[in-house]
Order: C-alpha cells, then sequence, then structure tokens
C-alpha cells in the first residue's frame, strides 16, 4: 500500500532536485572548509553561496545567517545565547505557552538558572494576547521569544506587533520560525524580528541543518565553543551537503510560492469543509484565518487520537495527534490544553499538514475513510454512550 | 510499535459491547493518559458467562480491553479476580513500556466489575478490594 503522507509539520520528504545539489558534497568535494586546497575552497564557497541564497529570500544580509544542526540548536542558541550575553541588564524573560518544548524547555532550563520566565497566555484561537505581552515586560525583561506559526494548530502569531512592542522598549526578540519558513514570506528587514530559528527538513530540505537569522548588532553569546567556523560563532566543521541542500530546498520553496500555497490552501479548506459537514461532534482548532496553509486541526469528541492514527496508519494515511513530540509524554497536547480544551478533548485531536507532493485524490480518499474510522471508535467509546443516553434523557424531557 | 497480536485486538477487538441485565459494571479511567474502560460482566453461580466491554483510549487500552475479557469469560469470579495486566500484556506479547499502564486499566476494570457484583448480591469476595474512585471526566 502507497502511503498517503499528511505529517509535513513533522517531516517533509527530501526533494530530488535537492538530493542532486548535494550528492557531489559527500564524495567529491568532500574538503574541509577550513583547508587551503581546491576541493577544500569549493565547499567553502558552496557555503557562501548558499547563505546569499538564505539570506535573500528573507531580504537579509547574508552575514546575519549562521548555519546550525537544526531548528533545536538555532532556538537553544537564540535563548541561551541572549540570556547569557545580556544578564546584567535583567534576568526576566518572556515566551507563549505554545511554544514548540525546544524552546519551553530551554526556558525551563533557564528559570533553574536564575533567569525568571513568564510565559504569555494565548486566546481561544491560540493567538498570543498583546496587551499580556505588554503587561508582562518589566524594566529587567531581555528577551521576548515567540514563535511565528503553531506545529500543531497551525496558528500565525501577531509577529508584527510583537516586534514592535520590543523594538521600542530595546527587547530582543525571537521567534521559531521552524514552521513558517518554506510556507510564508517573512522579510527581515520590514519586521524586527531579531533572531530567526529555521530548519531544513521541515520545507523539503535534509535533516540535521537548519539556521539563526542574528540582526546585525544583537548582543548574544555564542553556544558552540570551538573552531572559528561560522565568522567565529558556531563551532563545527560545517554540514556542507546539508547546507547546499538546505540552499537549493529554501529556493525551490519560494518559487512560485503564491501559486503553489493557492493550490495547498484549496485542498485545505477542502479537507476542513469535508470533515466539519461529514462528521458530527468535531471541534476546529487553531485561527481560521491566520492560518498556516498547510494545516487541519480537529478534535474529534469521544474518541481517542492514537487509535484514529492506527486506524489511518491501517489504510495508509500518515498523520499526528498533537505535537509528535508530544506522544513520548502521555499527557495530551499542551497548546491544546492553552488553547482552553479539556483532556479529554483534547486527546481526541487529529492534525493533517500537507505538502506540495500531496494530490486532491489523497485527499478525497481521506474524508471518504475519516467518518467511518471516527464512527467506529465512537460505537466503543463509554463517554459515547454517556453522550448519546444524555441526548435520550434531554429528549424525554 | 505495537505486537501483531495487540493490532489484532485492536482492528477486530472481541466483545464490544453491553450487557442490559449485567450483575455487575466497572468503570475505571484515567483522563491523563485519555484512557477510560467500562466492563460489564454477566455471572452465573459463580462463572462469568459474559463480559463486554467499552473503551475510550489508546492502541493499548483497546487492545487489551479485549484480550482481558476474552480471557475472563467462563472462569469463576475467584479466577477472574486473579487475572492480572501482566498475565493480559504476555497474552498480547507484549506491550511498549510506556504503554503498560494503559493494561493496568483492564485489570482495575475487571476488578472494579466484580466489586459491583459483589455489593449488589452482598457476598464478600476474598481478596478483592474496592475501586479507586478517579474516574474523571
Ligand atoms: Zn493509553
Amino acid at each position: 500500500m502507497k502511503t498517503i503522507y499528511f505529517d509535513h509539520a513533522a517531516t517533509t520528504p527530501v526533494r530530488k532536485e535537492v538530493i542532486d545539489k548535494m550528492y557531489p558534497f559527500f564524495n567529491e568535494f568532500y574538503g574541509n572548509p577550513s583547508s587551503i586546497y581546491d576541493i577544500a575552497t569549493i565547499s567553502k564557497s558552496a557555503i557562501e553561496d548558499s547563505r546569499k541564497i538564505i539570506a535573500s529570500v528573507f531580504n537579509a544580509d547574508a552575514g546575519e545567517i549562521f548555519f546550525t544542526s537544526g531548528g533545536t540548536e538555532s532556538d537553544n542558541w537564540a535563548i541561551i545565547g541572549t540570556a547569557l550575553a545580556n544578564e546584567k541588564k535583567g534576568k526576566h524573560i518572556i515566551t507563549s505557552s505554545v511554544e514548540h518544548h525546544a524552546v519551553l524547555h530551554t526556558f525551563e532550563y533557564l528559570s533553574r538558572h536564575g533567569f525568571e520566565v513568564t510565559y504569555l497566555p494565548v486566546d481561544e484561537n491560540g493567538k498570543v494576547k498583546i496587551d499580556e505581552l505588554k503587561k508582562a515586560i518589566r524594566k529587567d525583561t531581555i528577551l521576548v521569544s515567540v514563535m511565528y506559526a503553531n506545529n500543531e494548530i497551525g496558528t500565525i502569531q501577531p509577529i508584527e506587533e510583537i516586534s514592535n512592542i520590543c523594538k521600542d522598549r530595546k527587547i530582543i526578540f525571537h521567534s521559531d520560525a521552524v514552521q513558517a519558513v518554506g510556507q510564508i514570506r517573512i522579510d527581515l528587514k520590514k519586521t524586527g524580528i531579531d533572531l530567526l530559528s529555521m530548519s531544513a527538513h521541515k520545507f523539503n530540505g535534509p535533516k540535521g541543518v537548519g539556521a539563526l537569522f542574528i540582526r546585525k548588532g544583537t548582543k548574544i553569546d555564542n553556544f558552540l565553543h570551538g573552531g572559528a567556523q561560522e565568522n567565529k560563532r558556531r563551532a563545527g566543521t560545517e554540514n556542507v551537503p546539508g547546507i547546499v541542500g538546505m540552499a537549493e530546498a529554501i529556493s525551490l520553496a519560494y518559487e512560485n510560492m503564491e501559486e503553489k500555497n493557492k493550490k495547498i490552501i484549496k485542498l485545505r479548506d477542502k479537507i476542513i469543509d469535508g470533515i466539519k459537514n461529514n462528521i458530527p461532534h468535531v471541534k476546529f482548532n487553531g485561527d481560521p484565518v491566520d492560518r498556516l496553509p498547510n494545516n487541519v486541526n480537529f478534535s474529534f469528541r469521544y474518541i481517542e487520537g492514537e487509535s484514529l492514527l492506527l486506524m489511518l496508519n491501517m489504510k495508509g494515511i500518515a498523520a499526528s495527534s498533537g505535537s509528535a513530540c508530544t506522544s513520548g509524554s502521555l499527557d495530551p497536547s499542551h497548546v491544546l490544553l492553552s488553547i482552553g480544551l479539556s483532556h479529554e478533548v483534547a486527546h481526541g485531536s487529529l492534525r493533517i499538514t500537507l505538502g506540495y507532493e500531496n494530490k486532491e485524490e489523497e485527499v478525497d480518499y481521506l474524508l471518504q475513510i475519516l467518518p467511518g474510522i471516527v464512527q467506529r471508535l465512537r460505537d466503543m467509546s463509554p463517554l459515547y454512550d454517556e453522550f448519546l443516553k444524555g441526548e435520550g434523557d434531554k429528549n424525554v424531557q | 510499535m505495537y505486537s501483531k497480536k495487540v493490532m489484532e485486538n485492536f482492528m477486530n477487538p472481541k466483545n464490544v459491547g453491553e450487557i442490559d441485565d449485567a450483575s455487575g459494571i466497572g468503570e475505571v479511567g484515567n483522563a491523563k493518559c485519555g484512557d477510560i474502560m467500562k466492563v460489564y460482566l454477566k455471572i452465573e453461580d459463580g462463572i462469568i458467562k459474559d463480559a463486554k466491554f467499552k473503551t475510550f483510549g489508546c492502541g493499548a487500552a483497546i487492545a487489551t480491553s479485549s484480550m482481558a475479557t476474552q480471557m475472563i469469560i467462563g472462569k469463576t469470579v475467584q479466577e477472574a479476580l486473579e487475572l492480572t495486566n501482566k498475565a493480559v500484556v504476555e497474552a498480547l506479547d507484549g506491550l511498549p513500556p510506556i504503554k503498560l499502564h494503559c493494561s493496568v486499566l483492564a485489570e482495575e476494570a475487571v476488578h472494579a466489575a466484580l466489586w459491583d457484583y459483589a455489593k449488589k448480591n452482598n457476598i464478600e469476595i476474598k481478596g478483592l478490594k474496592p475501586p479507586k474512585e478517579d474516574i474523571s471526566h
């Protein structure tokens, strides 16, 4: 059975064009970029060309792009590096309650090391409340970190407003844009983000490579110490094939983006409408308007998400319930709890995230089998029984 | 992630349903993991004649419900009481460590149903403890 892959927020397939670009850097131009002979200088200039390509996508300067091992490292570097470089100014740092664990756990780490953290609440669509941010900011606030778009429910945050607030108060603003990069245009000359994290495998690039944008003049410590790579900012021999692949993947992602997004949004909305119209007792999660083009998230009442995923998997469909990283723990997703869902409703969530290679037939197939699967699980559920009996009582009254 | 046995019991669970004139009903749950299990027993002359279940939960929870009910049908009340979650897990060819606690629920649900039966009939079942009151939904 061919897999229908609907989990692009977890990771994406690497495009053939990307693999082709990467390939020679494994066994032909394998030289260490820090060396001086020819095959090494080819690696070196491949890195610098990639940096320029990536910078131009964000209207940034090449000198502001630093390669890392991925989104997690970029987030750790941005947050810990800023906190340590600015701790004399203050030890108060702010983030939101719906961040990825790479951000949340890093803030928790800092809170164990003398920093005071404020977690901003979000509204029922998952958006950070601007008033709460203004209230939270203090004299000793040195960093605000709010994600560009949420990995679970696809909500795009009011980044422009947040960045203006931080700029006015001279607070460093970091945004984890791992889910946004490759899906929406970000102009870093227009938007006052100081630090922006990205990861190549979320936009059809390879795993194990990412970048951190550091606006010129931002006070931040190094995170990985060692050699003089990345303009002495990030030590470690560069992942040359990965970097080359990331640049190719980002170019492809931003080529005709509006046109591609139109197609993906059409599929996304077909799934949303199909679920709303054909399955009762569902809750649509996330913002209906400020939403990533590829994200669908619903809670199906009275059933549990893992059994739903297992049944979909038996039918060849790969999707997710909450964050894939959340499945290691048994609590329902912190994002779904933050937008006010009960534990039970949060447990019954399904996330479908589309990619450029998804086809309308795949969406039709999902919509064809999903109502039956949901009903099958409801027929096994004591909660659904209770609901039906409750309805019966109401009818009697 | 799951064994073939678990997947079989999950995809085609046995004994899903309710018993209208059940001798005992037990409901246990754990909102944290998201598993709630309700077991219905039909007991005649100290023998489990029938067992049915309804479960809200993950693959492991549904599979253990299916397996546990199969294992107690035809057994005496005392034998049913002695069914451990370990035996259910073994019958399923194992569960991932993180899912072991879901299997505890099946044992607890059976015990809760036996407790209900004992209470209704004013009898004492040796070794049976009252069920935990942590159903939260
Ligand atoms: Zn479970």
